[in-house]
Formats: C-alpha cells, structure tokens, sequence
C-alpha cells in the first residue's frame, strides 16, 4: 500500500514538474508547481514527518505560490511575451530525458559505492512521537533556538528590503 | 675633558651652521652682515682655540705625570652580538701630538681666514664647513678603535669636498671636489675592508685589544704572516687615498681650486696627513710585515720623486705647493714606512708648520694681486709685500732643508732612518728628490718675490701688504717653522756639542710605539761619524738644488727657456709640465670605460628590463581582454557553467569513492 | 513493513532537481526562472526529511524548515525585483537583461 501511494505520488511529482518547466503560460506553470508541491507534502506524510507536510502545504503552497500567482496575474503579461521561449521545446525536453538517465545511472553507481544501504535497513523502533508537532517543537526550541531566532532576523530583513524595492517606482 | 676637545669643534658647525649659514640670521631675524661676520668669526675661531687649549693642558698632563694615555668612554655605540663598538676617546703621545698640530695650525688658519674671506658672501658657510672639518679631524685623531677613526676619516673626506667646491658656481671647482671625493672613496674601500680583516681576525675593533693580541706570539703564531700583510697593504689603500700618494693623488692639484686657506689647513697640514697618523698608530701590524713596509716605502719613494719632477716646471703658485705637498707627503710615508714612526711623525709635524705658513703666504701674495696665480706674471714682489716675503723665504728655506730650520731635522732623521733600515736605493733617490725640491722652492721664491717685476699694469695698484689677521699667522708660523725643529734633535747632535740632550719629541712619542722595533737609530753600530756623513749629504744637496735655482732663475734668467728649447730637455719639460699627462691615461683607462659600460647597461635597461615589464603589462592586457568574453552579462549562461561545474565535482568524488 | 527504501526518495529527489536546474537554464522567462528554483530548494527538503526519518533524528525536520523560510524570503525579495524591473525595462526576458555585462 504505502509503495503505491509513493509511485503515484512521485510520478505527479515529476510529471507536473516537467509541465512547470515546460510549458508556455506561466500561470499553468504556477499551478503546476501547487501541484508538485501538494504531491511533495503527500511524500513527508509517508517518511512520518506529519508537522512539516501540514506545514509545507500551508506555507509553500499556501503562501509562497499564492505570491507567484498574484505578481504573475499583477504583471499582465501578454501572450506574445508568453511564447517567446516555447520554441524546439521538444529537444529541450529530449535533452532532458538524457540527462536524467545520466543522473540516474550516477545515482545508482553512488548507491551501489555507499553506506546509504545501511541506513534503510535501520532496525531501530520507531519512537511514539516521531515527526509529531510535540518532538518537533521540543528540538525545535531546545537544541535550535538561535537558527530560529535568526530566521526572525532574516525575515525583518527581507521585509525591508521588498519595501524599499517596491517603494521605489513610485517616484 | 676630551669629549670637549672633539665637541668644542662641533658647537661651532651648530651654531655657524643652524643659525647664519642657513640664513636664518638674514632672512628670518633680519640681522645685519657686519654683526654676522663678526659673531661667526669669533665663534667660528674661538671654538678651535677651545680645543687648543684643552689640547695643551691634555699634553701637559701627559707629559709631567706618569700617565701613558688617557681613556675616555662615552657610551657604547653599537652592541652587536660578538662586535662591541664604543664611543671613546684616546689621548696618548701620538694622539695628543697630532691633536696639538690640528688644533693650534687650525686656529691659526682661521685667524687668516677672517681676513682672508672677508669679502666673500657665503662667509658663514665658510666657516661651518671648516669647523666641522677640524671636528671630524679631531674625532680621527683622539678616536679609541677604528670606526671611529673612519667615521672621522669619512668626514674629512666629506668637508673637504665641501670646502673644495666651495666656490661651486664655477663648474671647474665643483668637478675638482667631485673627483677628490670619488678618489678618495677608492682607498676608503681598501680601508674598510681592512677594518672587516681586522675584526675577523682579532675579534675586536678597540685599539687597546687589538693591538695587544697583536703583540702577543701565542695569538700571533697563529696567524698566517700574509694576512698581516694583506690588513697592513689594505689599510695602506686608504691612506694612498686620504694622503695622496701614486696612484691616488691626482686629486690633489685639482683640489687648489678651493680658498687658500683650506688648501693651507685640509691638503697641507691635517687631513692628508691622517694616513701617517694611521700608520703610525697601527705601528704593531707593520712593524710584523716587512712585505708591507717594503710596499709602502717603494710607493712613497715613487710619490716623492715622481711629485718633484711635476713641480719644477708648474707655473701656479698653488701647484707647486700642492705637488710639493705629495712629495713630502711621500717622505712621511717613508718614515712611517720603513719603522721609523717617530721620524715620519716628527716630519708630519714640521712639515705642518712650513706648508700651512708656506700656502698662508702664497694666499697673501694671490690677495694682494686681486686673484693672479701665475708666478709669470709675478715677481719683485719683496718691495710691495714684506712680511710675506720674507716668512714665505723662511718656509722656502725650511723645506729645503736647510740647517737650523726644522725641516732639515725632521727630513734628514727620514733620510737617516732610510740608510741604517737597508733601503739604499730609496735613500739615494730620497736625496735626489730633496735637491729637486730646493730647487723647486727656491725657484718659486725667486719668480714670485725677486728679479724686476713682470705684474700686469691693471693689477699694480691693487698691491698692498694683508691686514694683521693674515700677517700675525704667518709670523707665528715662520717661528715655529724655524723653532719647532728643536725639540727633535737627535741624541748624537747634542752629544757633538757636549750637551747630554735627547730627542725631546722620541721620547715623548715613544710611549705610544707598541711594537718591539727600535723607533730611532741610535743603536747603530756605526757610530756618529755616519751619521754626520748622512748629514752633510743632505746639506749638500739643499745648497745644490738652492745654488742651481739662484743660478738659473736670478743670475741668468734666460737659461730655462734656452733649456727648453734643447731636444732631450724638450721633451722631458713637457712631460713634466703636463704632470706625465696622468690624468689623461686614467680619463682614457677608467673613466671611459665607466662610462660605456654605463650607457651599455642603460640601454640594456631600457630594451630588456622595461621591454619585460611592459611585456608583461601587454600579455595581462591580452589575456584579460580574452577572458571579457566570459562576462555576458547572460544570466543562463552562469547558471549553466554552475551546474556544470558542481556536476563535474559530484561525478569526481562519485568515482574515485573514497567515503 | 518498511516499504519503500530510503533510496528511491532520493532519487526522487535528484530527478526534481535536475529538473529544477534544467528550468533555470533553460527557460527565458525571469518568473519562470524563479519557480524552477523553487522546484529545486523542495527537492533538498524531500533529501533532507528522507534523511531524517532513516536516520530517525528530528534534525532533519528543523533543517528542512530553515530551508522553507529560507526560500519563501527569497522568492518574496525576488519577486519584488522582477515588478520592480519589468515596470522599467517592460520585459522578462533574462538575454535582454544583461546589464551585468563586463
């Protein structure tokens, strides 16, 4: 059951993934990445990282892409300017099956070389609260809690720094 | 007290040089000349009698206690590791012989500069320079280890350029201190690597040190007798340099070109007369080399016969001095030289006195001429000029070396000193020069005082007798030219007259001879009828050179020209007046060369050192403009060469697999 | 039953970045180019919470957590630029917008 749930979810993931490459119109790249993003979130909840799927949905595709969408939609682009890069997209894509094949067999010779193999044969009993809100705070706020407050920081930065940006035109 | 003797000297550079020299008094005080000269005059000489005195009382105290020396420390000048040099002073019999001659023939010659130089504009600057010599001097003499006496040595070297191109906007003058301060630098690179010998050798540059680990046999035995030879000849270098000997002494007739006074005081008296000092005082290492001592009084000898053969034919009153100078220069050497170091010393001393008095009075007679120095157009000049004439007969008569003046004591104890060491040729050729020189004096005498005169009309009312500050250093120094030679009498001259008198002066001096030689020749088996052998040959030849002058310049005055005129004699007077054209065979020899070689390496220079540097600067320019191309300003395209490059490690690190 | 072994999540994860990289040199459209490099920053993040349940340490979740206020920060601040550019220079497309040229 759950290896299915993994190929379906993985094969969207992908397939809309190439569609955020690919395709034309960038709001259907857009909701293209909601998509893999919501597929991603589907995958955390299976490796039992149930907080950061919650999150994950709620921040990246909830937020983040909510932001994309609205400068897209905010900037009005129109569809010539949409079609400039779509030309010979078929070799882009050909080119792009090689080079994941490439990647593949790369992936499978550095498996083969490694210690990963040890690591998913851990036979370690899983703890009650593993991947729970309750554990993620309890790290969260004991061993990180300068990362976290620094994040704070990164983001007044970042706020001031959008608003200088957008201030500017107005001039 | 002989910090004050060397420092009395430099007060006087301060206070001439800071405050009028610069121009401060004039420009920045608005003070008037006449209290300038009259404040740098009395600072200027009153510093150097300063020193005099204090020289004297030193000499006093020497002389009536028991005292071998006086040692003065200041503090330590340089403290490196295993070399320890300080800053001290020594005051023994030959340090305080020379000190005395310094000071006081200094001062003398300041007096008769304040006449002298009086009306020259750069009065101040005059005077700082030849404080600061007489101070450099002094540090030379009275110095307890040898870079002291270089530092002196240097500085010597250095005032007297300064004074020698003093009239520097004539170019001639400045070309003359030019070249006796390049030449001079030839014999300080000997000196100073004779000073490296010594230190590597001895392991000390202090004299006390030096000099007693040179007389010890046990640290001797082990010391090869060339590198003995090799500090003596090396340290000789410098004094060919300083004190003009061949083939260094070409500077010498240039340096005339400076004031008289300085001529009287650095090229006669002192500074040429530091290389005798020197090896006087390195007596030991001579005294073991007898390589060395051949060496010096071979080239001496050359000096002194090669400078007469200059002067007998030379029209410049100056020139004759100053080739006169090289030639007895090359007697001291040959004291000095051959281990008679008081005989060299005591000719030092005297030949002080009459060769200041001797250029002092050729300074008097080129004043009253308004500047003329050609002895043609002088003469008959006894009438207008008294005293001059009359002390310049006196130094005349004193270096020739006749009886009762000093030079004859001082010149015939060289002579003597030459016969009894075994170096008979240099006798023999010693007594030819001192017929030349007669000769040569004499015949300046009588072209320049006597006979009817040959004076141009235009400077005919211009002739007068010097002010009193020219005339009394004169008369004093005629004294001591007839005087000083009496406290070198030698034993067996007071014996003959039934007076158990000793040489005043050797005994003095004795105190600071370290080596074991016998400084004087009163050990000769010979007894005094050789002695008074030698004598009368050196009388003799004083009254031939004086008897063939009066013939040939005051009885018969046309017979040099018909002379000249004979083909033989021809020839040798013009090799002779053209100073054996020296100067021209060193011009084509070295200075040529130099200076090819110099434009050789300057264009080597320009084409191949610039050419690579300017290389360089195309080839960056060449490559840089080749890698511009990377900068697109394409944003893909640095995308892409990132993913390559991060995949280029990844697949690297996959491969060789070593984690 | 385990299920799926921890490899294929990073396959996973290596075939969404390579796709990511691909869009970021491939496309011409600058916001493109920025969602592309959203579809990377989540590949590391499905990398990181694959490791962190191997390796059963919560580590991973915190880092994954960073990496996502990380990316949403940067995309705020990025696409404040892309407005601010195309309401001067009127296009997107990243070859006419090479201002950077040396």
């Amino acid at each position: 059951m759950e290896s299915f749930i993994f190929y379906l979810f993985a094969v969207v993931s992908i397939a809309s993934a190439l569609i955020v490459v690919s395709h034309r119109n960038p709001v259907v790249s857009a909701l293209s990445l909601v998509l893999t993003l919501f597929s991603t979130a589907v995958l955390f909840i299976l490796l039992l990282a149930h907080f950061i799927a919650v999150i994950q949905v709620l921040i990246y595709a909830g937020a983040i892409m909510v932001l994309f969408i609205f400068t897209v939609m905010f900037l009005n682009l129109r569809d010539d300017a949409l079609s400039f890069d779509a030309r010979g997209m078929k070799l882009k894509l050909a080119t792009l099956f090689v080079i994941l094949l490439i990647v593949g067999y790369f992936s499978h010779l550095g498996f083969k070389k490694g210690v990963l193999l040890l690591i998913s044969q851990s036979k370690n009993p899983i703890p009650e609260n593993f991947g729970t809100a309750e554990a993620f705070a309890e790290i969260l706020f004991k061993d990180y809690l300068l990362p976290f407050e620094l994040t704070s920081i990164l983001i007044v930065v970042a706020i001031l720094g959008v608003v200088v940006i957008a201030k500017r035109r107005l001039n | 007290m002989l910090v004050w003797i060397v420092l009395a000297p430099l007060i006087g550079v301060l206070v001439n040089g800071v405050v009028f020299a610069s121009g401060i008094w004039k420009k920045l005080l608005n003070g008037d000349e006449h209290t300038e000269k009259r404040i740098v005059s009395f600072v200027g000489c009153g510093v150097i009698l300063a020193s005099a005195i204090l020289s004297t009382l030193a000499f006093l105290k020497l002389s009536l206690t028991d005292e071998k020396h006086i040692i003065q420390e200041l503090f330590v000048w340089i403290p490196s590791g295993e070399l320890k040099i300080g800053f001290e002073f020594l005051l023994d019999s030959l340090s305080c012989v020379m000190s005395l001659v310094v000071t006081w023939v200094s001062f003398l010659i300041h007096v008769y500069s304040i006449g002298y130089m009086h009306e020259d504009r750069s009065y101040s600057r005059y005077f700082t320079y030849l404080n600061m010599f007489v101070f450099f001097m002094l540090l030379l003499v009275l110095g307890n280890n040898f870079p002291l006496m270089f530092v002196g040595w240097e500085g010597v070297g250095l005032a007297s350029y300064l004074l020698i191109g003093f009239w520097y906007e004539d170019a001639e003058k400045a070309y003359a201190g030019r070249k006796a301060f390049i030449i001079n630098r030839i014999g300080d690179f000997g000196f100073i690597l004779g000073i490296f010998l010594i230190f590597f050798v001895f392991g000390s540059l202090n004299y006390q040190e030096v000099f007693s680990r040179a007389l010890s046999p046990e640290f001797m035995d082990a010391i090869p007798q060339a590198v003995i030879t090799t500090i003596a000849l090396l340290l000789f270098v410098g004094a060919v340099g300083k004190s003009a000997q061949f083939p260094l002494y070409v500077w010498l007739p240039d340096a005339m070109a400076g004031p008289t006074p300085v001529s009287a005081l650095i090229h006669a008296a002192t500074m040429v007369t530091a290389g005798v000092y020197m090896i006087a005082r390195c007596n030991v290492f001579y005294s073991q080399s007898p390589t060395a001592q051949m060496i010096v009084v071979g080239i001496a000898t050359f000096t002194a016969f090669l400078a007469a053969t200059i002067a007998i034919t030379q029209n410049d009153i100056k020139k004759v001095l100053a080739y006169s100078t090289v030639s007895q220069l090359g007697y001291m050497f040959m004291g000095v030289g051959s281990g008679a170091y008081v005989a060299g010393m005591f000719h030092l001393v005297t030949h002080a006195f009459f060769k200041a008095l001797l250029f002092l009075g050729s300074g008097s007679v080129i004043h009253a001429l308004g500047g003329e120095q050609d002895i043609r157009k002088m003469g008959g000049l006894r009438r207008f000029l008294p005293v001059t004439s009359i002390t310049f007969l006196i130094g005349t008569l004193a270096i020739s070396g006749v009886p009762l003046f000093s030079g004859f004591f001082s010149k015939d104890e060289i002579l003597g000193a030459l016969y009894e060491k075994g170096y008979g040729i240099c006798w023999f050729i010693a007594l030819v020069t001192a017929v030349l020189t007669a000769f040569y004096m004499l015949r300046l005498y009588i072209l320049t005082f006597e006979g009817k005169p040959r004076i141009p009309e235009d400077l005919k009312h211009h002739i007068h007798e010097s002010p009193p500050s020219m005339l009394i250093p004169l008369i004093i120094l005629a004294v001591l030219s007839v005087a000083g030679g009496y406290i070198g009498i030698p034993e067996f001259m007071w014996k003959s007259i039934g007076i158990e008198g000793e040489n005043l002066f050797e005994r003095f001096l004795s105190s600071s001879i370290l080596s074991t030689e016998q400084v004087t020749h009163h050990a000769l088996p010979h007894g005094s009828l050789t002695h008074w052998g030698l004598v009368a040959l050196s009388v003799l030849a004083a009254f031939v050179g004086i008897a063939l002058a009066v013939y040939m310049y005051a009885i018969n005055p046309v017979l040099p020209e018909r002379l000249t005129e004979k083909p033989i004699v021809s020839l040798l007077y013009r090799g002779s007046y053209g100073k054996w054209f020296v100067d021209e065979i060193y011009d084509l020899v070295f200075v040529k060369t130099f200076v090819n070689l110099s434009k050789l390496l300057a264009l080597f220079d320009l084409k191949v050192i610039d050419g690579a540097v300017n290389g360089i600067a195309g080839a960056i320019r060449a490559l840089a403009s080749v890698l511009r191309t990377a900068q697109t300003g394409l944003l893909r395209f640095y995308a892409a060469l990132m993913a390559i490059g991060v995949t280029a490690i990844l697949v690297y690190m996959i491969l060789s697999a070593r984690f | 039953m385990m299920g799926v072994p921890i490899e294929h999540y990073l396959v996973l994860s290596a075939i969404l970045f390579v796709i990511g990289a691909y869009g970021v040199i491939i496309r011409k459209n600058l916001i493109i180019v920025l969602m592309s490099l959203e579809l990377m920053l989540n590949s590391a993040n499905i990398a990181f919470v694959a490791f962190s349940r191997a390796l059963l340490d919560m580590t991973g979740h915190v880092f994954m957590i960073m990496a996502l206020t990380v990316a949403a920060v940067e995309v705020a601040v990025g696409l404040a630029l892309v407005v601010a550019i195309y309401m001067h220079k009127e296009t997107l497309d990243i070859d006419v917008l090479k201002m950077l040229k040396g």
